[in-house]
Protein backbone atom coordinates (compact mmCIF):
# COMPACT_ATOMS: atom_id res chain seq x y z
CA UNK A 1 0.00 0.00 0.00
CA UNK A 2 1.43 3.29 -0.99
CA UNK A 3 1.95 6.30 1.03
CA UNK A 4 -1.52 8.04 -0.43
CA UNK A 5 -3.61 4.80 0.27
CA UNK A 6 -2.71 5.13 3.78
CA UNK A 7 -3.45 8.43 4.31
CA UNK A 8 -6.64 7.88 2.47
CA UNK A 9 -7.63 4.87 4.55
CA UNK A 10 -6.37 6.51 7.63
CA UNK A 11 -8.69 9.35 6.97
CA UNK A 12 -11.52 6.76 6.19
CA UNK A 13 -11.11 5.24 10.05
CA UNK A 14 -11.06 8.35 11.64
CA UNK A 15 -14.09 9.73 9.45
CA UNK A 16 -16.27 6.78 10.57
CA UNK A 17 -15.33 6.87 14.21
CA UNK A 18 -15.55 10.23 14.37
CA UNK A 19 -19.91 9.60 12.33
CA UNK A 20 -19.98 6.72 15.51
CA UNK A 21 -19.33 8.68 18.18
CA UNK A 22 -21.44 11.32 17.49
CA UNK A 23 -24.07 8.90 16.63
CA UNK A 24 -23.68 6.80 20.05
CA UNK A 25 -24.12 10.67 21.89
CA UNK A 26 -27.33 11.62 20.70
CA UNK A 27 -28.46 8.12 20.87
CA UNK A 28 -29.59 8.73 24.64
CA UNK A 29 -31.13 12.16 24.00
CA UNK A 30 -33.07 11.35 21.42
CA UNK A 31 -34.36 8.28 22.88
CA UNK A 32 -35.03 9.97 26.02
CA UNK A 33 -36.99 12.59 24.44
CA UNK A 34 -39.00 9.83 22.28
CA UNK A 35 -39.20 7.68 25.48
CA UNK A 36 -41.14 10.62 27.49
CA UNK A 37 -43.26 11.30 24.50
CA UNK A 38 -44.24 8.12 24.14
CA UNK A 39 -45.18 7.22 27.72
CA UNK A 40 -46.33 10.68 28.50
CA UNK A 41 -48.59 11.66 25.59
CA UNK A 42 -51.13 9.08 26.74
CA UNK A 43 -51.28 11.00 30.10
CA UNK A 44 -52.12 14.25 28.84
CA UNK A 45 -55.61 15.37 28.83
CA UNK A 46 -57.06 19.19 29.86
CA UNK A 47 -57.52 18.07 33.31
CA UNK A 48 -54.30 16.77 33.78
CA UNK A 49 -53.00 20.42 33.34
CA UNK A 50 -55.66 21.66 35.74
CA UNK A 51 -56.56 19.75 38.03
CA UNK A 52 -55.13 18.52 41.50
CA UNK A 53 -53.27 15.56 42.57
CA UNK A 54 -56.03 12.73 43.63
CA UNK A 55 -55.33 10.05 46.15
CA UNK A 56 -54.12 6.61 45.38
CA UNK A 57 -56.69 4.58 44.08
CA UNK A 58 -58.84 7.01 42.77
CA UNK A 59 -58.52 7.82 39.11
CA UNK A 60 -57.37 11.21 36.74
CA UNK A 61 -55.94 14.31 38.72
CA UNK A 62 -53.45 16.27 37.53
CA UNK A 63 -50.20 18.57 38.08
CA UNK A 64 -52.14 22.07 38.28
CA UNK A 65 -50.47 22.82 41.23
CA UNK A 66 -47.38 21.67 40.66
CA UNK A 67 -47.41 23.65 37.72
CA UNK A 68 -48.73 26.83 39.12
CA UNK A 69 -46.04 26.05 41.91
CA UNK A 70 -43.47 25.96 39.32
CA UNK A 71 -44.13 29.27 38.32
CA UNK A 72 -44.45 31.19 41.30
CA UNK A 73 -41.01 29.51 42.69
CA UNK A 74 -39.70 31.17 39.39
CA UNK A 75 -41.34 34.46 39.62
CA UNK A 76 -39.58 34.57 43.26
CA UNK A 77 -36.65 33.04 41.82
CA UNK A 78 -36.70 36.16 39.05
CA UNK A 79 -37.41 39.05 41.80
CA UNK A 80 -34.62 37.76 43.17
CA UNK A 81 -32.44 37.45 41.11
CA UNK A 82 -32.41 39.11 37.75
CA UNK A 83 -32.07 42.54 39.58
CA UNK A 84 -29.25 41.08 41.68
CA UNK A 85 -27.51 38.74 38.86
CA UNK A 86 -27.64 41.90 35.82
CA UNK A 87 -26.29 44.28 38.45
CA UNK A 88 -23.86 42.21 39.59
CA UNK A 89 -22.70 42.32 35.84
CA UNK A 90 -22.58 45.54 35.15
CA UNK A 91 -20.28 45.96 38.16
CA UNK A 92 -17.78 43.30 36.79
CA UNK A 93 -18.13 44.60 33.10
CA UNK A 94 -17.77 48.43 33.65
CA UNK A 95 -15.98 48.36 37.29
CA UNK A 96 -15.05 45.30 37.66
CA UNK A 97 -10.87 45.08 36.43
CA UNK A 98 -9.36 44.98 40.20
CA UNK A 99 -9.01 42.18 42.23
CA UNK A 100 -12.18 42.42 43.68
CA UNK A 101 -13.96 41.92 40.72
CA UNK A 102 -11.41 39.44 39.61
CA UNK A 103 -12.87 37.78 42.34
CA UNK A 104 -15.97 37.49 42.18
CA UNK A 105 -15.87 36.49 38.58
CA UNK A 106 -14.14 33.37 40.04
CA UNK A 107 -16.17 32.43 42.34
CA UNK A 108 -19.33 33.43 39.81
CA UNK A 109 -17.48 30.46 37.82
CA UNK A 110 -17.25 28.23 40.27
CA UNK A 111 -20.86 28.47 41.48
CA UNK A 112 -21.81 27.23 38.06
CA UNK A 113 -20.58 24.13 38.87
CA UNK A 114 -21.11 23.71 42.06
CA UNK A 115 -24.09 20.84 42.57
CA UNK A 116 -27.80 22.35 42.96
CA UNK A 117 -27.81 20.47 46.04
CA UNK A 118 -25.31 22.05 47.89
CA UNK A 119 -27.75 25.14 47.17
CA UNK A 120 -30.17 23.50 48.41
CA UNK A 121 -28.72 23.07 51.76
CA UNK A 122 -27.63 26.11 52.07
CA UNK A 123 -30.70 27.67 51.56
CA UNK A 124 -32.36 25.19 53.90
CA UNK A 125 -29.89 26.12 56.70
CA UNK A 126 -29.99 29.87 55.92
CA UNK A 127 -34.12 30.85 55.73
CA UNK A 128 -35.52 27.35 56.03
CA UNK A 129 -34.63 26.11 59.46
CA UNK A 130 -35.09 30.08 60.88
CA UNK A 131 -38.68 29.59 59.45
CA UNK A 132 -39.05 25.95 60.65
CA UNK A 133 -41.09 24.69 58.30
CA UNK A 134 -39.85 24.78 54.04
CA UNK A 135 -41.44 27.35 51.98
CA UNK A 136 -42.64 28.71 48.69
CA UNK A 137 -40.12 31.95 49.41
CA UNK A 138 -37.03 29.28 50.54
CA UNK A 139 -37.56 27.63 46.93
CA UNK A 140 -37.75 30.88 45.31
CA UNK A 141 -34.27 32.03 47.04
CA UNK A 142 -32.81 28.76 46.09
CA UNK A 143 -33.67 29.09 42.12
CA UNK A 144 -32.45 32.47 42.27
CA UNK A 145 -28.93 31.50 43.81
CA UNK A 146 -28.75 28.96 41.02
CA UNK A 147 -29.60 31.75 38.21
CA UNK A 148 -27.24 34.08 39.27
CA UNK A 149 -23.65 33.00 38.29
CA UNK A 150 -25.71 32.41 34.53
CA UNK A 151 -26.81 36.10 34.61
CA UNK A 152 -24.00 37.62 36.23
CA UNK A 153 -21.23 36.22 33.55
CA UNK A 154 -23.72 36.60 30.08
CA UNK A 155 -24.41 40.55 31.64
CA UNK A 156 -21.15 40.99 31.89
CA UNK A 157 -19.99 39.64 28.68
CA UNK A 158 -22.90 41.24 26.64
CA UNK A 159 -21.82 44.57 28.54
CA UNK A 160 -18.60 44.65 27.32
CA UNK A 161 -19.49 44.36 23.61
CA UNK A 162 -21.27 47.36 23.78
CA UNK A 163 -19.22 49.36 21.92
CA UNK A 164 -17.11 52.21 23.78
CA UNK A 165 -17.62 54.93 21.79
CA UNK A 166 -21.71 54.82 23.19
CA UNK A 167 -20.50 55.23 26.75
CA UNK A 168 -17.96 57.96 25.62
CA UNK A 169 -20.76 59.75 23.37
CA UNK A 170 -23.00 59.53 26.57
CA UNK A 171 -20.40 61.10 29.05
CA UNK A 172 -19.59 63.54 26.63
CA UNK A 173 -23.12 65.14 26.54
CA UNK A 174 -22.70 65.54 29.81
CA UNK A 175 -24.48 62.48 31.69
CA UNK A 176 -23.24 61.12 34.67
CA UNK A 177 -21.46 57.43 34.60
CA UNK A 178 -24.34 55.72 36.05
CA UNK A 179 -27.25 57.42 33.90
CA UNK A 180 -25.00 56.35 31.20
CA UNK A 181 -24.94 52.55 32.07
CA UNK A 182 -28.42 52.94 32.60
CA UNK A 183 -29.67 54.66 29.84
CA UNK A 184 -27.28 53.75 26.87
CA UNK A 185 -24.88 51.11 28.01
CA UNK A 186 -27.87 48.39 29.67
CA UNK A 187 -30.21 49.29 27.01
CA UNK A 188 -27.94 48.42 23.68
CA UNK A 189 -27.07 45.26 25.56
CA UNK A 190 -30.53 44.35 27.12
CA UNK A 191 -31.93 41.73 24.29
CA UNK A 192 -28.43 39.83 24.58
CA UNK A 193 -29.30 39.80 28.63
CA UNK A 194 -32.66 38.84 27.99
CA UNK A 195 -31.26 35.45 25.79
CA UNK A 196 -28.91 35.24 29.07
CA UNK A 197 -32.00 35.33 31.57
CA UNK A 198 -34.09 33.06 29.56
CA UNK A 199 -31.61 30.45 29.68
CA UNK A 200 -31.20 30.89 33.04
CA UNK A 201 -34.58 30.52 33.74
CA UNK A 202 -34.71 27.40 31.51
CA UNK A 203 -32.02 25.87 33.40
CA UNK A 204 -33.40 26.81 37.06
CA UNK A 205 -37.85 25.33 35.88
CA UNK A 206 -35.96 21.78 35.51
CA UNK A 207 -34.46 21.94 39.17
CA UNK A 208 -35.49 19.33 41.44
CA UNK A 209 -32.45 19.07 43.80
CA UNK A 210 -32.37 22.88 45.45
CA UNK A 211 -36.23 22.47 45.78
CA UNK A 212 -36.73 19.00 47.75
CA UNK A 213 -35.95 20.38 51.34
CA UNK A 214 -36.98 23.90 51.03
CA UNK A 215 -40.11 24.12 48.93
CA UNK A 216 -41.05 20.67 49.67
CA UNK A 217 -44.01 19.72 48.46
CA UNK A 218 -48.16 20.08 48.49
CA UNK A 219 -50.96 18.64 47.24
CA UNK A 220 -53.21 21.61 47.38
CA UNK A 221 -53.35 25.15 45.63
CA UNK A 222 -51.05 27.59 46.82
CA UNK A 223 -49.42 30.47 46.12
CA UNK A 224 -48.54 31.52 49.74
CA UNK A 225 -44.85 32.60 50.49
CA UNK A 226 -44.56 31.13 53.72
CA UNK A 227 -45.79 27.54 52.67
CA UNK A 228 -44.42 24.42 51.53
CA UNK A 229 -45.48 24.59 47.30
CA UNK A 230 -45.62 21.87 44.97
CA UNK A 231 -43.29 22.18 41.97
CA UNK A 232 -43.15 20.02 38.99
CA UNK A 233 -39.38 18.58 39.17
CA UNK A 234 -40.30 17.64 42.70
CA UNK A 235 -43.85 15.90 41.74
CA UNK A 236 -42.20 14.26 39.13
CA UNK A 237 -39.94 13.31 41.57
CA UNK A 238 -42.26 11.65 44.26
CA UNK A 239 -44.64 10.24 41.25
CA UNK A 240 -41.37 8.20 39.95
CA UNK A 241 -40.42 7.11 42.99
CA UNK A 242 -44.28 6.03 44.43
CA UNK A 243 -45.21 2.51 43.95
CA UNK A 244 -48.16 2.76 41.95
CA UNK A 245 -49.04 2.59 39.17
CA UNK A 246 -50.81 5.42 37.56
CA UNK A 247 -48.53 7.86 39.57
CA UNK A 248 -46.04 6.11 37.38
CA UNK A 249 -48.29 7.09 34.49
CA UNK A 250 -48.51 11.15 35.81
CA UNK A 251 -44.69 11.34 36.06
CA UNK A 252 -44.07 10.59 32.72
CA UNK A 253 -46.80 12.98 31.69
CA UNK A 254 -45.43 15.70 34.06
CA UNK A 255 -41.54 14.78 32.60
CA UNK A 256 -42.73 15.34 28.86
CA UNK A 257 -44.57 19.06 30.26
CA UNK A 258 -41.37 19.69 31.81
CA UNK A 259 -38.84 18.66 29.13
CA UNK A 260 -41.23 21.22 26.42
CA UNK A 261 -41.38 23.55 28.80
CA UNK A 262 -37.78 24.45 29.27
CA UNK A 263 -37.82 23.33 24.98
CA UNK A 264 -40.04 26.88 25.17
CA UNK A 265 -37.73 28.84 26.81
CA UNK A 266 -34.32 27.83 24.90
CA UNK A 267 -36.17 28.13 21.43
CA UNK A 268 -37.40 31.61 22.96
CA UNK A 269 -33.88 32.87 24.48
CA UNK A 270 -32.66 31.81 20.68
CA UNK A 271 -35.29 33.63 18.98
CA UNK A 272 -34.46 36.77 21.38
CA UNK A 273 -30.75 36.26 19.79
CA UNK A 274 -31.56 36.02 16.28
CA UNK A 275 -33.64 38.70 16.41
CA UNK A 276 -30.59 40.97 17.76
CA UNK A 277 -28.11 39.57 15.08
CA UNK A 278 -30.78 40.83 12.22
CA UNK A 279 -31.30 44.07 14.38
CA UNK A 280 -27.64 44.84 13.71
CA UNK B 1 -11.14 87.22 7.14
CA UNK B 2 -7.99 89.28 6.92
CA UNK B 3 -6.27 91.09 4.16
CA UNK B 4 -3.23 90.32 2.63
CA UNK B 5 -1.93 94.10 3.93
CA UNK B 6 -3.05 92.92 7.24
CA UNK B 7 -1.27 90.19 6.93
CA UNK B 8 2.11 91.28 5.82
CA UNK B 9 1.95 93.66 8.62
CA UNK B 10 1.65 90.78 11.60
CA UNK B 11 4.91 89.15 9.57
CA UNK B 12 6.96 92.60 9.88
CA UNK B 13 5.62 93.39 13.53
CA UNK B 14 7.11 89.75 14.27
CA UNK B 15 3.98 88.99 16.30
CA UNK B 16 3.23 85.94 14.38
CA UNK B 17 4.86 83.05 15.36
CA UNK B 18 4.83 81.34 19.32
CA UNK B 19 6.01 77.84 19.88
CA UNK B 20 4.56 76.47 23.46
CA UNK B 21 4.64 79.96 24.91
CA UNK B 22 3.75 80.64 28.78
CA UNK B 23 1.40 82.65 27.82
CA UNK B 24 -1.09 82.50 25.15
CA UNK B 25 0.18 83.66 21.70
CA UNK B 26 -3.06 85.25 20.33
CA UNK B 27 -1.92 88.96 21.56
CA UNK B 28 -4.52 91.39 22.38
CA UNK B 29 -3.43 94.15 20.12
CA UNK B 30 -2.54 91.92 17.54
CA UNK B 31 -6.18 90.55 17.25
CA UNK B 32 -7.73 93.91 17.40
CA UNK B 33 -5.85 94.67 14.43
CA UNK B 34 -6.27 91.95 12.21
CA UNK B 35 -9.99 91.52 13.68
CA UNK B 36 -11.32 94.72 14.61
CA UNK B 37 -12.99 93.15 17.69
CA UNK B 38 -13.35 93.82 21.27
CA UNK B 39 -10.70 92.10 23.89
CA UNK B 40 -13.65 90.81 25.75
CA UNK B 41 -15.09 88.54 22.50
CA UNK B 42 -11.17 86.93 22.95
CA UNK B 43 -10.11 83.68 24.74
CA UNK B 44 -12.84 81.65 25.29
CA UNK B 45 -10.63 78.82 26.62
CA UNK B 46 -6.96 79.11 27.83
CA UNK B 47 -4.71 76.45 28.20
CA UNK B 48 -1.81 76.41 30.47
CA UNK B 49 0.69 73.84 30.08
CA UNK B 50 -0.98 70.95 29.92
CA UNK B 51 0.24 67.96 29.93
CA UNK B 52 -1.60 64.37 29.59
CA UNK B 53 -0.38 60.77 29.96
CA UNK B 54 -1.31 57.41 29.34
CA UNK B 55 0.15 55.06 32.27
CA UNK B 56 3.80 56.45 32.00
CA UNK B 57 3.70 57.92 28.43
CA UNK B 58 3.66 61.30 28.21
CA UNK B 59 1.49 62.71 25.23
CA UNK B 60 1.40 65.93 25.61
CA UNK B 61 4.10 67.49 26.79
CA UNK B 62 2.97 71.03 27.97
CA UNK B 63 1.17 72.87 25.10
CA UNK B 64 -0.09 76.54 26.15
CA UNK B 65 -2.74 78.33 23.54
CA UNK B 66 -5.58 80.50 23.48
CA UNK B 67 -9.46 79.38 22.01
CA UNK B 68 -10.82 82.46 20.67
CA UNK B 69 -14.53 83.18 21.17
CA UNK B 70 -17.05 82.09 18.59
CA UNK B 71 -14.41 81.37 15.97
CA UNK B 72 -12.88 77.90 14.42
CA UNK B 73 -9.30 76.80 15.44
CA UNK B 74 -8.18 73.95 13.86
CA UNK B 75 -5.41 71.37 15.51
CA UNK B 76 -3.51 70.00 12.75
CA UNK B 77 -0.60 67.33 12.97
CA UNK B 78 0.18 63.74 11.68
CA UNK B 79 -1.26 60.67 13.31
CA UNK B 80 0.09 60.59 17.21
CA UNK B 81 0.83 63.94 17.70
CA UNK B 82 -1.46 64.07 20.18
CA UNK B 83 -3.97 66.36 18.63
CA UNK B 84 -7.02 64.12 19.77
CA UNK B 85 -5.62 63.54 23.18
CA UNK B 86 -5.39 67.61 23.74
CA UNK B 87 -8.87 68.04 22.20
CA UNK B 88 -10.23 65.15 24.55
CA UNK B 89 -8.32 67.25 27.82
CA UNK B 90 -10.29 70.04 27.47
CA UNK B 91 -13.97 68.57 28.36
CA UNK B 92 -12.51 65.91 30.82
CA UNK B 93 -12.92 62.76 28.54
CA UNK B 94 -9.03 62.37 28.89
CA UNK B 95 -9.51 60.68 32.29
CA UNK B 96 -12.13 58.38 31.74
CA UNK B 97 -9.87 56.16 29.53
CA UNK B 98 -8.11 54.03 32.56
CA UNK B 99 -4.55 54.97 33.68
CA UNK B 100 -4.91 58.30 31.50
CA UNK B 101 -4.02 61.85 33.94
CA UNK B 102 -3.45 65.33 33.07
CA UNK B 103 -1.58 68.16 34.61
CA UNK B 104 -1.66 72.01 34.05
CA UNK B 105 -4.29 74.08 33.35
CA UNK B 106 -7.39 74.92 31.07
CA UNK B 107 -9.27 78.12 31.61
CA UNK B 108 -13.00 77.81 30.90
CA UNK B 109 -14.27 81.64 30.96
CA UNK B 110 -11.35 82.02 33.41
CA UNK B 111 -12.25 78.87 35.75
CA UNK B 112 -9.74 76.29 35.66
CA UNK B 113 -11.82 73.00 34.67
CA UNK B 114 -9.36 70.74 36.41
CA UNK B 115 -10.08 72.23 40.17
CA UNK B 116 -11.04 69.84 42.73
CA UNK B 117 -14.18 71.76 43.12
CA UNK B 118 -15.63 71.65 39.18
CA UNK B 119 -17.47 68.31 38.74
CA UNK B 120 -16.49 66.93 35.20
CA UNK B 121 -20.02 65.89 34.42
CA UNK B 122 -20.62 69.85 34.24
CA UNK B 123 -17.85 70.47 32.05
CA UNK B 124 -19.45 68.12 30.01
CA UNK B 125 -22.19 69.80 29.34
CA UNK B 126 -20.90 73.16 28.67
CA UNK B 127 -17.95 71.86 26.15
CA UNK B 128 -19.66 68.95 23.80
CA UNK B 129 -17.80 66.97 21.59
CA UNK B 130 -18.26 65.45 18.36
CA UNK B 131 -16.35 61.44 18.07
CA UNK B 132 -14.30 60.43 14.40
CA UNK B 133 -17.00 57.68 14.10
CA UNK B 134 -20.78 59.03 14.10
CA UNK B 135 -22.12 57.33 17.40
CA UNK B 136 -25.34 57.75 17.55
CA UNK B 137 -27.93 55.78 20.38
CA UNK B 138 -28.62 52.82 18.56
CA UNK B 139 -31.69 52.11 20.83
CA UNK B 140 -33.32 55.62 20.42
CA UNK B 141 -34.73 57.13 17.84
CA UNK B 142 -33.71 60.08 15.93
CA UNK B 143 -36.16 62.32 17.98
CA UNK B 144 -34.99 60.66 21.50
CA UNK B 145 -30.71 61.13 20.16
CA UNK B 146 -31.07 64.96 19.68
CA UNK B 147 -32.71 65.38 23.17
CA UNK B 148 -30.43 62.70 24.90
CA UNK B 149 -28.20 64.81 26.58
CA UNK B 150 -31.36 66.70 28.52
CA UNK B 151 -34.05 63.58 29.07
CA UNK B 152 -31.16 61.52 30.24
CA UNK B 153 -29.93 64.27 32.39
CA UNK B 154 -33.38 64.87 33.77
CA UNK B 155 -33.51 68.29 32.30
CA UNK B 156 -37.40 69.17 31.65
CA UNK B 157 -37.92 70.27 28.01
CA UNK B 158 -40.52 72.80 27.89
CA UNK B 159 -40.70 72.41 23.92
CA UNK B 160 -39.11 69.47 23.01
CA UNK B 161 -40.63 69.57 19.62
CA UNK B 162 -39.25 72.79 18.14
CA UNK B 163 -35.88 72.27 20.05
CA UNK B 164 -35.10 69.49 18.17
CA UNK B 165 -36.36 70.94 14.88
CA UNK B 166 -34.19 74.26 15.83
CA UNK B 167 -30.96 71.91 16.28
CA UNK B 168 -31.82 69.86 13.39
CA UNK B 169 -31.76 73.02 11.54
CA UNK B 170 -28.81 74.01 12.63
CA UNK B 171 -27.16 70.82 11.57
CA UNK B 172 -28.52 71.31 8.30
CA UNK B 173 -30.30 67.67 8.42
CA UNK B 174 -34.27 68.65 9.22
CA UNK B 175 -35.25 68.73 5.60
CA UNK B 176 -33.63 64.55 5.27
CA UNK B 177 -34.96 63.79 8.53
CA UNK B 178 -38.47 66.07 9.41
CA UNK B 179 -40.69 63.21 8.78
CA UNK B 180 -38.94 59.76 10.05
CA UNK B 181 -38.11 61.36 13.44
CA UNK B 182 -39.13 58.01 15.16
CA UNK B 183 -36.82 56.05 12.68
CA UNK B 184 -33.81 54.35 14.88
CA UNK B 185 -30.79 57.00 14.84
CA UNK B 186 -28.40 53.85 13.03
CA UNK B 187 -30.72 53.58 9.88
CA UNK B 188 -29.18 56.93 8.57
CA UNK B 189 -26.28 57.44 6.56
CA UNK B 190 -23.05 57.51 7.69
CA UNK B 191 -23.04 61.61 7.24
CA UNK B 192 -26.16 61.58 8.61
CA UNK B 193 -25.37 60.56 11.37
CA UNK B 194 -22.59 62.66 12.06
CA UNK B 195 -24.75 65.66 11.45
CA UNK B 196 -27.38 63.96 14.00
CA UNK B 197 -24.64 63.37 16.72
CA UNK B 198 -23.59 67.16 15.62
CA UNK B 199 -27.56 68.07 16.79
CA UNK B 200 -27.42 66.10 19.60
CA UNK B 201 -24.84 68.11 20.69
CA UNK B 202 -25.51 71.29 19.86
CA UNK B 203 -29.30 71.23 22.10
CA UNK B 204 -27.49 71.16 25.25
CA UNK B 205 -26.27 74.63 23.80
CA UNK B 206 -22.26 74.17 23.90
CA UNK B 207 -19.82 77.20 24.73
CA UNK B 208 -17.61 75.24 23.11
CA UNK B 209 -18.02 72.19 20.56
CA UNK B 210 -14.54 69.79 20.17
CA UNK B 211 -14.50 67.78 16.98
CA UNK B 212 -12.70 64.89 17.00
CA UNK B 213 -12.10 64.35 12.77
CA UNK B 214 -15.64 64.41 12.51
CA UNK B 215 -15.19 63.98 8.69
CA UNK B 216 -12.59 60.98 8.63
CA UNK B 217 -14.98 58.33 7.98
CA UNK B 218 -16.80 60.21 5.71
CA UNK B 219 -17.28 60.66 1.58
CA UNK B 220 -16.43 63.88 0.33
CA UNK B 221 -20.20 64.84 -0.67
CA UNK B 222 -20.79 64.15 3.19
CA UNK B 223 -17.04 65.68 4.14
CA UNK B 224 -18.14 68.94 2.54
CA UNK B 225 -21.83 68.93 4.00
CA UNK B 226 -19.93 69.25 7.75
CA UNK B 227 -17.34 71.85 6.56
CA UNK B 228 -20.58 74.20 5.58
CA UNK B 229 -22.23 73.07 8.91
CA UNK B 230 -18.89 73.82 11.21
CA UNK B 231 -18.89 77.03 9.28
CA UNK B 232 -22.37 78.21 10.45
CA UNK B 233 -21.73 76.66 13.12
CA UNK B 234 -18.67 78.87 14.07
CA UNK B 235 -20.08 81.75 14.23
CA UNK B 236 -22.32 80.93 17.29
CA UNK B 237 -20.56 78.78 18.97
CA UNK B 238 -16.48 78.00 19.74
CA UNK B 239 -15.25 75.34 17.63
CA UNK B 240 -12.00 73.50 18.17
CA UNK B 241 -11.38 70.53 15.41
CA UNK B 242 -8.86 68.07 15.35
CA UNK B 243 -8.42 67.36 11.09
CA UNK B 244 -5.36 65.44 9.70
CA UNK B 245 -6.92 66.78 6.45
CA UNK B 246 -4.94 70.53 6.10
CA UNK B 247 -6.94 71.72 3.29
CA UNK B 248 -9.61 71.24 5.47
CA UNK B 249 -7.98 73.30 8.41
CA UNK B 250 -7.51 75.96 5.81
CA UNK B 251 -10.86 75.74 4.60
CA UNK B 252 -12.88 75.84 8.26
CA UNK B 253 -10.83 77.38 10.62
CA UNK B 254 -9.52 81.03 11.48
CA UNK B 255 -6.57 80.00 13.70
CA UNK B 256 -4.96 76.96 13.11
CA UNK B 257 -2.41 75.12 15.48
CA UNK B 258 0.56 72.71 14.57
CA UNK B 259 1.17 69.66 16.52
CA UNK B 260 4.04 67.80 16.59
CA UNK B 261 5.19 64.89 18.73
CA UNK B 262 3.04 66.10 21.61
CA UNK B 263 4.59 69.51 21.55
CA UNK B 264 2.59 72.67 19.77
CA UNK B 265 4.88 73.49 16.85
CA UNK B 266 3.03 76.87 15.48
CA UNK B 267 -0.08 78.63 16.52
CA UNK B 268 -1.57 81.42 13.69
CA UNK B 269 -4.15 82.66 11.94
CA UNK B 270 -4.96 79.79 9.48
CA UNK B 271 -4.15 82.14 6.59
CA UNK B 272 -0.23 82.98 7.94
CA UNK B 273 0.11 79.64 8.96
CA UNK B 274 -0.35 77.82 5.71
CA UNK B 275 1.16 80.74 3.67
CA UNK B 276 4.02 82.15 5.62
CA UNK B 277 4.60 79.03 8.32
CA UNK B 278 7.15 80.85 10.64
CA UNK B 279 8.30 77.60 11.25
CA UNK B 280 10.03 74.94 9.58
CA UNK B 281 8.58 71.41 10.72
CA UNK B 282 5.33 73.50 10.03
CA UNK B 283 6.05 74.16 6.36
CA UNK B 284 7.77 70.69 6.18
CA UNK B 285 4.61 69.42 7.16
CA UNK B 286 1.96 71.66 5.39
CA UNK B 287 4.08 70.87 2.11
CA UNK B 288 3.83 67.16 2.82
CA UNK B 289 7.46 66.75 3.20
CA UNK B 290 6.31 64.40 5.98
CA UNK B 291 3.59 63.08 8.01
Amino acid sequence: MGVYQRRKFVDGVMRSWCILATLFAVIPLFSLLAYVLLKGVGGLNWSFFIELPKPVGELGGGIGNALLGSFVLLAIASIFGIPVGVFAGVYLSEFGANPFGKLVRFCADVMSGVPSILIGIFVYTLVVLPMRSPSAFAGGIALGILMLPTIIRTTEELIKLVPNSLREAGLALGMAKWRVILRVVLPAGMSGIATGVMLAIARAFGETAPLLFTAGSYPFWSVHLNKRISSLPVQIYEYAGSPYEEWHQQAWAAALVLVVMVLILNLAAKLLTSSRSHAR
Amino acid sequence: MITAKQMFQLRDTGGAVAISEEEAPLSKERILRSQGEEVGALGKMQVKDLRAWFGKTEIIKGVSLSVADKRVTAIIGPSGCGKSTFIRCLNRMHEVVPKAHVAGRVLLDGVDIYDRKIDPVKIRSRVGMVFQRPNPFPTMSIRENVLAGLKLNGVKVSRPDELVEQVLEQAALWGEVKDILNRSGASLSGGQQQRLCIARALALKPEILLMDEPCSALDPIATSRIEELIHSIGKVCTIVIVTHNMQQAARVSQYTAFFYMGELVEFNDTDILFTKPGNQRTEDYITGRFG
